[in-house]
């Protein structure tokens, strides 16, 4: 009689849909680190001197540190001195339009499915696209400007908003906080700014599409938002990346920071190619994100959909500061074959009557490895804080593993903190059950898949989260056999 | 041509025999009931019929509507128009009912070549079925068998079955675990969905369900093989004397199958 050996078994074999390396060309400087690489960085992004001696500081203190052993993730040692650290396309005229972009690099957007040009007419989504390190087009920018919203690329805002960037840098991630970040600071190369002013709502979605394009190019993105006052505004960032055997880092720093009143929303959904079955290539992502509620009653919420990279190193974090601000962290994070993720949040509450929510979801397949890492603390100041977490894992097969570890710091007593962990399996009798629906082994995969993540997706943005259940398709296809 | 046809089946779990030769005709519009003692084999044949994996046939063959059916996956006869109603539902967290049951309605529907129902005409096809069934509308909105009762969970694969409309359902004790309310609603929701067209087999342990869904033919199963088939009396005569009789008659050797 038929059967099906092993349903659950065996998640394996889709080749990456988004590989493929466009030939644009690049102009790179040598491979490896030096503070002539860090001053070279910043001479051709023509930088004020303030900005060379903050990189520098970084570098210097990029020195002493050491790349943290702490993760619950193992891969080679990462030689820094050969990487190369600056690739942009050939400099061009300042572009008006999206016709002046060149055709090569409108085709890979066409590829990804993101083209500019339909976005800028169909979605109303403003794209600030960051193409191997060099913001190239930024739409809907006048629309913006009308009402005070500046949304540009990082290199933009360093020329033409010095004050604010020089205000913000590093207030929320320091240069000196982790081995990352302190290399991402002495060399970033790009990345977008986003100023929402007082009392503004940003009337769309604002949206950046990363891609790492130029071989041997390490991507260091550097992101900085801004909400003044009372100003509410939803940040969407995707990416795809094209398939390479090397391994790529890509250690990129978010810092948010919401003023009193103010709201932010940060969604990510993140796909660099995760390496081939037997875990070879794939993209290194080591990345420093972190909020400041720094007034009252103001609120970030992060939501990240991880399904791509060969290793995931990412704690999106609130530093609740402001009374009665609101931090929150929604995560689904998928492993497959060999990749490994070890993300989580920290919440960190300083002011009074602050609140925090984590939802994690890890779905693991194939030999996957899925950590979950939290920090909840709670400062003697913050009376009256609560924080509710809640931890699921979902195994696919028997190769693959989920971890959990919460930390928990309570130093006020007046704190609720709750703390809730499940970890199921795909049963067999699940699938069987779909099956004996009618329902074909992948879809019901993909509905309990689903089902699963759905306290997440529903705090995504509607066509993003319909992109993410595709994206969770597309990640676990062949995996039942 | 006969809806179902099981010919000396045998079929084993891991290295037991538990189906010892089976024959079976089932046709069109005909309620059968297969009852026995625990350990006899019906839910053994129930799964094999369904498809579920750790079940090996050995011998024999079974035909559905002429085709052989044991070639077949479990979602391939699922969509040919084979429905269990199971013993035991599985939840699906996290999966709403309705989702659930158009994409069962629409994978069913694309094999056989028929449009696809969108939200509006299936919603419709629902609370027609709800209706039918006496069943609140607020089970739309549930996850699959999340949290739901026993009578919940069997009440919604009768509903599931009403919405597929199956040419063959197999009831796997459906009365289990049932209060007699719960058996009562159950019972006359399946009667509800007897058809000239459909074939039900029903699989018990008592008899008391058939006083609900009555019975054109009784099967007694016992240690793998069918032993005795009758009308619904021999039902009645089981609920009443036990299956020590019919035990004794099948060890002197004087069964009649």
């Amino acid at each position: 009689m038929p059967t099906t050996p092993g349903a659950i078994e065996d998640f394996a074999s889709q080749e990456y849909k988004y590989g493929f390396v466009s030939d644009i060309d690049a102009v790179a400087i040598p491979k490896g680190l030096s503070e002539d690489v860090v001053r070279m960085i910043s001479s051709i992004k023509e930088e004020p001197e303030w900005l060379l001696e903050w990189r520098l500081k970084a570098y210097r203190h990029w020195l002493t540190m050491d790349s943290p052993v702490w993760p619950n993730v193992s891969y080679p040692t990462i030689d820094f001195q050969d990487i190369i650290y600056y690739s942009a396309p050939k400099p061009k005229i300042v572009l008006n339009s999206l016709d002046e972009v060149d055709p090569e690099m409108l085709i890979v957007f066409e590829k990804l499915g993101i083209s500019l040009d339909e976005q800028k007419r169909l979605s109303g989504v403003a794209v600030d696209a960051v193409f191997d390190s060099v913001s190239v087009a930024t739409t809907f920018k006048d629309k913006l400007a009308e009402m005070g919203i500046i949304f540009c690329s990082f290199s933009e805002a360093v020329k033409e908003h010095p004050e604010l960037v020089k205000e913000y840098l590093g207030s929320v991630v320091p240069y000196s906080d982790n081995f990352f970040a302190a290399l991402n600071s002495a060399v970033f190369s790009d990345g977008s700014f986003c100023y929402i002013p007082k009392g503004v709502r940003c009337p769309m979605e604002l949206s950046t599409y990363f891609r790492i394009n130029a071989k041997d190019t390490g991507q260091f993105e550097r992101t900085l938002l801004i909400a003044d006052e009372a100003a509410t505004v939803s940040y969407l960032e995707g990416c795809t990346a094209p398939m390479r055997d090397e391994n790529q880092l890509h250690a990129a720093v978010v810092e948010l920071v919401a003023m009193k009143d103010a709201t932010i929303k940060y969604s990510t959904v993140q796909n660099w190619y995760p390496g081939d079955k037997d875990g070879k290539g794939g993209i290194y992502n080591f990345v420093t994100k972190r909020g400041k509620c720094d007034g009252d009653n103001s609120k970030i919420t992060w939501t990240q959909v991880e399904t791509g990279s060969a290793i995931t190193w990412k704690y999106p974090s609130c530093i609740l500061k402001g009374d009665n601000s609101v931090g929150e962290f929604y995560s689904v994070a998928l492993t497959n074959h060999k990749q490994q993720a070890d993300t989580g949040t920290k919440m960190i509450h300083i002011g009074k009557n602050t609140r925090s929510t984590i939802v994690s979801k890890g779905i693991s397949a194939g030999n996957g490895q899925n950590t979950y890492r939290g920090l909840v603390r709670i400062n003697a100041g913050a009376e009256g804080a609560r924080n509710y977490s809640q931890c699921d894992s979902l195994l696919i097969g028997d190769r693959c593993g989920a971890h959990t570890f919460p930390y928990i710091d309570v130093r006020n007593p007046s704190a609720q903190v709750e703390h809730e962990a499940s970890t199921s399996k795909i049963g067999e009798d699940q699938i069987f059950y779909c099956n004996q629906r009618g329902i074909s082994t992948e879809d019901a995969v993909n509905m309990i898949v689903n089902g699963f993540c759905k306290e997440v997706f529903r705090e995504l943005p509607m066509e993003f989260a319909v992109e993410a259940q595709k994206l969770l398709g597309v990640s676990l296809e062949g995996s039942v056999g | 041509m006969s809806m179902l046809e099981i010919k000396n089946l045998h079929a084993r779990v891991e290295s037991k025999e538990i189906l010892k030769g089976i024959n079976l005709t089932v046709n069109k519009g005909e309620v059968h009931a297969i009852m026995g003692l625990n350990g006899s084999g019906k839910s053994t044949l129930a799964n094999v019929l369904s498809g579920k994996d750790d079940y090996t046939v050995t011998e024999g063959e079974i035909l559905f509507e002429g085709n052989d059916l044991l070639d077949m996956d479990p979602e391939e006869r699922a969509r040919a128009g084979v429905f269990m109603a199971f013993q035991y539902p599985v939840e699906l967290p996290g999966v709403n009912n309705t989702y659930f049951l158009k994409a069962a309605a629409n994978a069913i529907r694309k094999e056989r070549g028929e449009e696809q129902l969108d939200a509006m005409d299936f919603m419709k096809l629902v609370r027609e079925k709800l209706k039918v069934l006496e069943i609140g509308e607020d089970l739309l909105k549930r996850e699959v068998n999340v949290g739901f009762s026993g009578g919940e969970k069997k009440r919604n694969e009768i509903f599931q079955m009403a919405v597929l409309n199956p040419s063959l359902a197999i009831l796997d004790e459906t009365d289990s675990g049932l209060d007699i309310d719960a058996l009562r609603a159950v019972g006359h929701g399946v009667t509800k969905l007897r058809s000239a067209d459909r074939a039900i087999v029903v699989i018990t342990h008592y008899q008391r369900l058939l006083n609900y869904i009555e019975p054109d033919i009784v099967h007694v199963m016992m240690d793998g093989k069918i032993v005795r088939s009758g009308d619904k009396s021999l039902a009645l005569q089981l609920e009443n004397e036990g299956y020590a009789w019919l035990e004794e008659e099948v060890r002197s050797g004087l069964v009649t199958a």
